[in-house]
């Protein structure tokens, strides 16, 4: 329990709009948002709209928002709100929500809102069944993505590096609690040295934060197209291909425009599928618009022109569209009579899925652009933890300053404690019992 | 029944936990009661001649700070004072002792003996009378019964005592004492839980068979080294210990009669401290060590005994000698009592609230080793608020809980009664959160406050008190609101003075903290007032470390935030549907006192904690 702290959280769905809303709770909230916006806002008034850019420490502009504030108690968790209104893209949506965190914020816990809500009163009895059993759902939730083989190859790696920085910590308060036994000096440079290559070593998972995420929640992937171009075939082609169809992953809140299919070990989102069903239903015409605003979401595009037929300018729309962006080109129906002038395209893959002509580099490709994604490496599951490991660092770091300053080395302990604690959160382990058992497991005490 | 008197507390066993007890509730106005299974050894120290260090050193300001006896008589009669961790961060630096344990004895006795309001007696203590789950009184071996309101057990390794060497066993206390046989069967009868443990102690030697050449000599350190707040007197230091250590011999003739040693040969069913390893187990868990460290310290001024810490054992007698002979400076050691284990009944402290009253009955309060602690400070530690609270319940005031982040005594009650302990349990600065906040410095600024407001302070310690928190405010405001400028003569000053110097205005606080800049620095420079070292000392740590302070000192905000939620008390926890079934039969077992200390408890979810805190604020 922490409701003094600020939390932080993207209050919209993710890519299914045009504008996102990134929400904070808590007493600092406007002064945290009045860190990454370039005008003040702990003067600016109650609930009304404040227009200016969101900035990078590096002072670079990240997006033009829209600013709500709603101070104490009139809000819907009865705290300080404020809301900020960016547009819907994933990418920044998530680059302001962890800017958010570095301001101060940290990431919310599933229905923290609400659940601040209620503590603070707003909400009646009838309500506190629902939020306790949103609390309840959460161990359950942490329990399955616990038992979930990769999440479990993380935490190895994550408690191998917990493990080094307890050996350390533990030799430390031996030297500190048994002052008269005979153990070893900590030399400050093989201290230094021990703690440099685990903030390393937990930089390495912060590096793979994307792979991570891909891995969690899915390339997004979007199928354009003109009208009758296959999408709607390549699809259930897709689908076919990875029979263990996820319909509904746990943390999205997501209605079932989203397939989600295994290609290669690679999960890819389908995005917008409904659209893709519809598209193809001649009765309803779906323009351009709809193609573009689902582009410019996905992370990988697969792009469909109809090889039996003349390019068109709903096509040149459509290349123009994918220019820059990682995209694969698939020349569709590869069994009937090739009518569409190839030239026209640089890297293309001609595609049956009736012959299943095509198919086998078409999934090879998928692979390669999802990039180094591998099961085998170390990487974040979400922004929690990667809130968490961020931290962790940065306690690493201030140890190797205090170690500089060679004021103590029982100072060097409570930063080396406060990162173990962080690092603790995720694998579930307890601080002071580990310490002391260490100490007595290493060292032979007993003056 | 023969009633032979009544009382408002009495307290049972007269050792380090029992006499802080005893004396906090007679000086608190209760007529009090301190019974002793003998008159001779109130006071005793069974183990090393020793009081303080590490965590221990805190424990002992702590006491005092209270109010409380340890630290006073420790200073007037130890014979060698060392401060530990000089060389590391003030917070973890502690005050170690060498006690005359004979002189500690009879200074300790002769303080309760003049106590007002308590009554000193040699009884054995063989049942406890419980009326309605309260507490009625005691009966002895004798046959009196003595009625009170409360009891405080302080029964340290007495109950059910078995003393092992070797092969030789029998049943008895520490140092040749009786053991309490019948009390640990009243306590089952009344439904306590209790453990079996173990503790060692080492062989003692006599002085004129020792080659103190062979060893290294440990000298005292010379100024103030005082464990009261109420002592100004420089250190006494009248001896010296000797350090020597095991060799390849030693560990051979150890490892050849592992097969007689009781730990290994399943006599010993005790759990033993793991601080605290008998040398034969040290051999077996650290094979690679090649010599541990033996340290030969003397009991007292008026005997020859010399203790030799670090060789605690059970291994039969002559065992003992051979291998007592192959040490350096052993080699014509003559052994004048032999190291015994022993084994004692002690209490599962789960069943205590955090003052330190059983939940089951009301009135009865258990303090010390009985409680699965060990070590004359935590015995004292518990001891005084053990009296305290006894005191409260009589005289209806309301109890002294300390914080975690307030107190090392906060810390080891917590954990005793909220996680429990597998093993003798020794407090250890690894244990506090916040060990920065948790000073031997800054003890009495942190608990004396209690001791005022209770009535614990004599006149002369709130007069003390209050001078140093005057002498520090004013030394603090005068540094904060004082501006220097960057002229030619405050330069020279600074410079003559060894400071470097300023370029730009600011104020004399900005000063102190820079590295080697003291108050009295500044004093002779600024003119600034004369205040006591003690003082001054706290105005230059509060500066110096002011970020370090602070920050711990927010983290610990926020852990008190959840202390101050306090669940009541008939709360049932099998029916919240929303927690998980351990936590339930966890919650319901241990009843914490605040949602705080409710997510200490092993088995207890943070998920757990929210659903706490959300029927807390919901239906109670």
């Amino acid at each position: 329990m922490k409701t003094e702290d600020t939390i932080s959280a993207i209050a919209t769905a993710l890519g299914t709009a045009g504008v996102g809303i990134i929400r904070m709770s808590g007493e600092n909230s406007i002064a945290i948002a009045e860190k990454i916006f370039d005008r003040p806002l702990q003067t600016a008034p109650d609930r009304k709209i404040i227009f200016g850019h969101i900035k990078n420490p590096a002072g670079e502009i990240v997006d033009e928002v829209l600013i709500l504030i709603m101070r104490a108690p009139k809000s819907y968790t009865r705290e300080n709100v404020v809301e900020i209104q960016c547009h819907g893209g994933v990418e920044v949506l998530r680059e302001i929500l962890s800017l958010t965190f570095k301001a101060g914020a940290r990431p919310a816990e599933r229905g923290e809102f609400t659940k601040r809500a209620f503590l603070n009163g707003r909400l009646d009895l009838s309500q506190a069944q629902a939020v306790l059993d949103v609390i309840q759902a959460k161990t359950a939730t942490a329990l399955s993505v616990a038992q979930n083989q990769l999440a479990g190859k993380t935490s190895k790696k994550i408690r191998a590096i917990r493990t080094e920085i307890l050996n350390v910590l533990a030799h430390i308060e031996a030297l500190i609690d048994f002052p008269e036994d005979d153990i070893d000096d900590a030399v400050t440079s093989e201290l230094d040295a021990k703690i440099l290559a685990q903030i390393d070593a937990v930089k390495i998972f912060l590096a793979n934060q994307r792979s991570g995420r891909i891995l969690r929640e899915g390339l997004e992937t979007a199928i354009i197209g003109k009208p009758n171009v296959g999408k709607s075939s390549l699809l259930n082609f897709l689908a076919e291909t990875d029979r263990a169809i996820v319909t509904d992953i746990p943390g999205t809140t997501r209605d079932s425009i989203e397939e989600f299919v295994n290609i290669r070990g690679v999960p890819l989102k389908i995005i917008d599928t409904a659209g893709i069903r519809s598209s193809d239903n001649p009765v309803e015409q779906i323009g351009i618009e709809r193609a573009k605003d689902c582009a410019g979401r996905a992370e990988l595009i697969l792009a469909l022109f109809d090889s039996s037929r003349e390019i068109s300018a709903e096509d040149l729309e459509i290349l123009r569209l994918i220019e820059g962006r990682s995209a694969i080109i698939l020349l569709t129906k590869a069994d009937l009579t090739q009518v569409i002038d190839t030239a026209r395209f640089e890297n293309f893959i001609a595609i049956s899925v009736k012959t299943g002509a095509g198919v086998e580099k078409f999934l090879d490709t998928i692979a390669e652009k999802a990039g180094a994604v591998n099961a085998e490496m170390n990487f974040v599951r979400d922004e929690r933890e990667a809130d968490l490991l961020r931290r962790a660092v940065e306690n690493l770091e201030e140890a190797r300053a205090t170690l500089s300053k060679n004021i103590g080395i029982d100072f060097v302990a409570i930063d080396l404690r406060a990162a173990l604690e962080l690092l603790s959160e995720l694998t579930g382990e307890s601080v002071t019992e580990d310490v002391i058992n260490e100490i007595f497991s290493k060292f032979c005490i007993g003056k | 029944m023969f009633v032979a008197d009544k009382y408002d507390v009495i307290v049972i066993g007269a050792g380090h936990a029992g006499i802080e007890a005893a004396l906090a509730a007679a000086r608190l106005g209760c007529k009090t009661l301190l019974t002793t299974l003998s008159l001779e050894n109130l006071a005793m120290m069974p183990c090393n001649p020793s009081i303080g260090g590490s965590a221990k050193g805190h424990l002992v300001r702590e006491v005092d700070a209270l109010g409380g006896q340890m630290g006073i008589v420790a200073d007037q009669t130890c014979i060698q004072f060392r401060t530990l961790n000089t060389g590391k961060g003030f917070a973890v630096q502690a005050l170690r002792a060498q006690a005359d344990k004979k002189i500690y004895q009879s200074a300790m006795k002769k303080v309760c003996e003049n106590t007002a309001n308590l009554d000193l007696k040699q009884l054995l203590i063989e049942n406890i009378l419980v009326e309605g789950g309260k507490i009625t009184g005691v009966t002895c071996e004798t046959g009196e019964t003595f009625l009170a309101d409360a009891v405080i057990l302080a029964s340290g390794t007495y109950l059910s005592g078995r003393i092992i060497i070797g092969e030789s066993i029998f049943d008895g206390g520490p140092n040749g004492q009786r053991a309490a046989t019948k009390l640990s069967t009243a306590l089952k009868n009344l439904g306590v839980k209790l453990m079996r443990f173990k503790t060692g102690t080492p062989a003692r030697v006599d002085a004129r068979t020792l080659d103190f050449s062979k060893m290294e000599i440990q000298r005292g350190d010379s100024g103030m080294q005082n464990f009261s707040f109420m002592t100004d007197t420089p250190a006494n230091n009248q001896v010296c210990c000797y350090l020597t250590y095991t060799n390849a011999r030693t560990h051979e003739i150890l490892r050849k009669n592992l097969h007689r040693a009781p730990m290994a040969n399943g006599i010993i069913e005790g759990v033993g401290p793991r601080y605290c390893p008998s040398i034969e187990s040290k051999i077996i868990r650290f094979p690679d060590k090649e010599r541990h460290q033996l340290f030969l310290e003397p009991e007292g001024l008026g005997t020859n005994e010399y203790y030799v810490q670090g060789m605690s054992t059970s291994m039969p007698a002559d065992v003992q000698i051979e291998f007592l002979h192959t040490i350096p400076g052993l080699e014509n050691a003559k052994i004048m009592r032999h190291g015994y284990a022993i084994e004692y009944d002690c209490i599962d402290p789960l069943q205590l609230k955090p003052t330190l009253e059983f939940k089951t009955v009301a009135g009865f309060f258990s303090a010390g080793q009985s409680n699965g602690s060990s070590g004359y400070e935590e015995a004292a530690a518990q001891g005084i608020i053990a009296g305290i609270n006894a005191a409260a319940l009589v005289k209806n005031f309301p109890p002294l809980i300390l914080k975690r982040s307030e107190s090392y005594i906060g810390v080891l009650i917590d954990d005793l009664v909220t996680k429990g302990t597998a093993e003798p349990y020794r407090m250890m600065t690894s244990r506090a959160e916040y060990r920065l906040l948790l000073r031997q410095d800054n003890a009495d600024l942190r608990l004396t406050p209690y001791a005022i407001k209770i009535g614990l302070a004599s006149a002369e310690r709130v007069e003390k008190f209050n001078r140093k928190l005057a002498e520090i405010n004013a030394a603090n405001k005068i540094l904060t609101e004082t501006k220097i400028t960057p002229s030619a003569e405050v330069n020279q000053k600074l410079a003559a003075a060894g400071i470097a110097e300023i370029k730009n205005s600011l104020p004399l606080a900005e000063l102190m903290r820079r590295p080697s800049v003291s108050y009295a620095k500044l004093r002779d420079i600024f003119n600034l007032p004369e205040i006591s070292a003690a003082a001054a000392a706290q105005v230059e740590i509060s500066f110096f470390y002011e970020g370090y302070i602070k920050k711990q000192a927010e983290l610990a905000d926020k852990l008190d935030r959840l202390e101050n939620k306090i669940l009541p008390e008939n709360i049932n926890y099998h029916a919240i549907q929303n927690l998980r079934v351990e936590a339930r039969e966890k919650l319901s077992e241990i009843r914490p006192r605040s949602i705080g200390q409710a997510g200490r408890i092993s088995g207890v979810s943070p998920a757990d904690i929210s659903v706490l805190v959300v029927y807390l604020e919901t239906f109670s």
